[in-house]
């Protein structure tokens, strides 16, 4: 636990309970989550962390409502998740907007039951929220990855959801993209305070954006250790606390600390 | 001076088919053939086309049977397509038939086409719709099925019904291949329509090459007749290319720029 002093606790935004999945196979059938616990505070931002196909996009994809459990439960805001919920975006990377719509279009996606006057003003809201303005009618194969990155962002919360589940979502940009990225992710976590659950085989990735690290093992995965980031935003990349738990989640991981 | 595009987009092509048209030239001349019209006599039957002003009337009618067994295809196959492409249960049930429909020539439906609607603009409408209709279908089909998972899951995210989700992101995402399926299905209609036209009708640019041979062995023009046919049909071909330039669809036929 961190060092945080007294505070009122926040209240339980998503909990899931004793999470479970098998997948039917020819053989036996192939377990890939085994009794998922996790607790998960209103506008908390936590990383799922662990290695490529441990199963942490299974997880993610069964509280967004897009799979269903084999055993156990997911609650948002107290209520059983059934299914998908335009209270909670799905953002995956980039590939995810719509090519056939330009920048406005995208942002205007999800906003079909707005009056047109509220949804002008939504749209140029978020176009400018993620710096996007003077784009509004260019095309996503227009864009650069980062920007249709972006363009994803923006369609999500332009529908206003209390929730984000992001899919390592800044995995396919390079690396100066990314890290620009992130802090506009956070930036804009600042403007829009949303509950957010990120997953993420990027440790450092982890350690920049979130509140708390959930770091998973190899499959069938379940939760090794949960990681509490007490550092304050902006955080100093080089700082020896940053240091100390980057190399904290690296041990977790099971990774050596030189190449 | 013409830069190295302008040689190869047009100086090369054009060279080449006047260089065609002069090998053509001697090799009738020279051969002394009589199964075999020269350009000049083409040109000068294609002349004589113009001046008794059936030519007009020959390429109206066709274009407007190719259209009206087209549009028919369209409306229905798009459809079908669709609604195929959407629920695998019914893919399962129709696919065989039509992947064995499919292969059947439509002129092979002609002897039933003339029982059918005899002697009329109707049989030959009859045929370009058979052969539109599979290319269309199975295009619109297989766009569906090829739609990526994710954009369908975005759709389903925001709240969007079954209706709703076909719409607006179903039919989009598979309109690129639609198009292609459209392209294909309007080269088959236009050669269908020159077979049907020697049979089924006495009007048409088919009509006219059967014609041509038959009263008088005309060879000539058969021949104008064929280039008529090939400069439409290119004709109908780039039509249909830019549809594919449309803003809402080009991410279909472009690689990404990153």
């Amino acid at each position: 636990m961190g060092v945080r002093g007294v505070t009122v606790p926040a209240p339980s935004k998503v909990v899931i309970q004793a999470v479970s999945m098998r997948f039917p196979t020819d053989g036996p059938p192939t377990e890939v989550l085994t009794s998922i616990d996790l607790d998960v505070k209103d506008g908390e931002f936590v990383c799922i962390l662990g290695p490529s196909g441990c199963g942490k996009s299974t997880l993610l994809n069964i509280v967004g409502g897009f799979l269903k459990a084999t055993s156990g439960n997911v609650l948002i805001d107290g209520q059983p998740v059934t299914g998908p919920d335009p209270r909670r975006i799905f953002v995956f990377q980039e590939r995810g907007v719509f090519p056939w719509l330009t920048v406005e279009g995208n942002v205007a996606f999800g906003l079909f039951r707005l009056s047109t006057a509220e949804r002008a003003e939504r749209i140029a809201h978020y176009v400018k929220l993620v710096g996007l303005s003077g784009f509004e009618n260019a095309y996503p194969q227009e864009l650069s990855g980062g920007m249709k990155q972006r363009l994803e962002v923006a369609r999500a919360l332009a529908v206003n959801p209390d929730v984000l589940f992001l899919d390592e979502p800044f995995g396919a940009l390079d690396s100066i993209t990314r890290l620009v990225m992130r802090s506009e992710l956070l930036r804009i976590r600042r403007a829009e305070k949303k509950t957010i659950l990120f997953v993420t085989h990027d440790i450092d990735e982890s350690v920049q954006l979130a509140d708390r690290v959930v770091v998973m093992s190899t499959r069938p995965a379940a939760i090794r250790r949960i990681v509490d980031i007490e550092m304050p935003h902006p955080r100093d990349l080089s700082s020896p606390r940053y240091i100390e738990l980057r190399d904290l989640l690296l041990e977790e991981i099971g990774l050596a600390h030189k190449i | 001076m013409p830069t190295r595009s302008d040689v190869e987009r047009f100086l090369l092509p054009l060279g080449t088919a006047a260089l065609a048209v002069l090998v053509w030239a001697l090799a009738v001349r020279f051969s002394h053939t009589n199964v075999f019209p020269s350009p000049l006599a083409v040109l000068l039957g294609l002349q004589e086309l113009l001046g008794k002003g059936v030519l007009g009337h020959y390429v109206g009618d066709s274009l407007r049977r190719v259209a009206t067994g087209y549009f028919l295809a369209l409306a229905l196959g798009i459809p079908a397509g669709l609604a195929l492409g959407w629920h695998p249960a019914l893919a399962s049930a129709f696919n065989p038939i039509i992947q064995m429909a499919r292969p059947i020539s439509p002129l092979a439906w002609m002897p039933l086409a003339i029982l059918w609607f005899g002697v009329s603009e109707a049989a030959p409408g009859f045929l370009i719709f058979l052969g539109a209709f599979f290319p269309i279908v199975v295009a619109s089909m297989n766009g569906v099925r090829s739609v990526p998972s994710m954009y369908l899951q975005a759709g389903r995210n925001f709240g969007l019904s079954t209706p709703r989700l076909l719409a607006r992101v179903v039919f989009p995402a598979a309109l690129p291949q639609i198009l292609v399926g459209l392209r294909i299905a309007l080269g088959i209609a236009w050669i269908v329509v020159v077979a049907a036209e020697m049979i089924a009708v006495d009007s048409g640019l088919g009509y006219l090459i059967i014609d041509s041979r038959n009263a008088g062995k005309r060879y000539d023009l058969v021949v104008a007749g064929m280039l008529l046919i090939g400069v439409i049909g290119l004709a109908l071909d780039l039509l249909a290319r830019r549809l594919e330039l449309l803003r809402t669809v080009r991410w279909g036929f472009q690689r990404e720029s990153a």
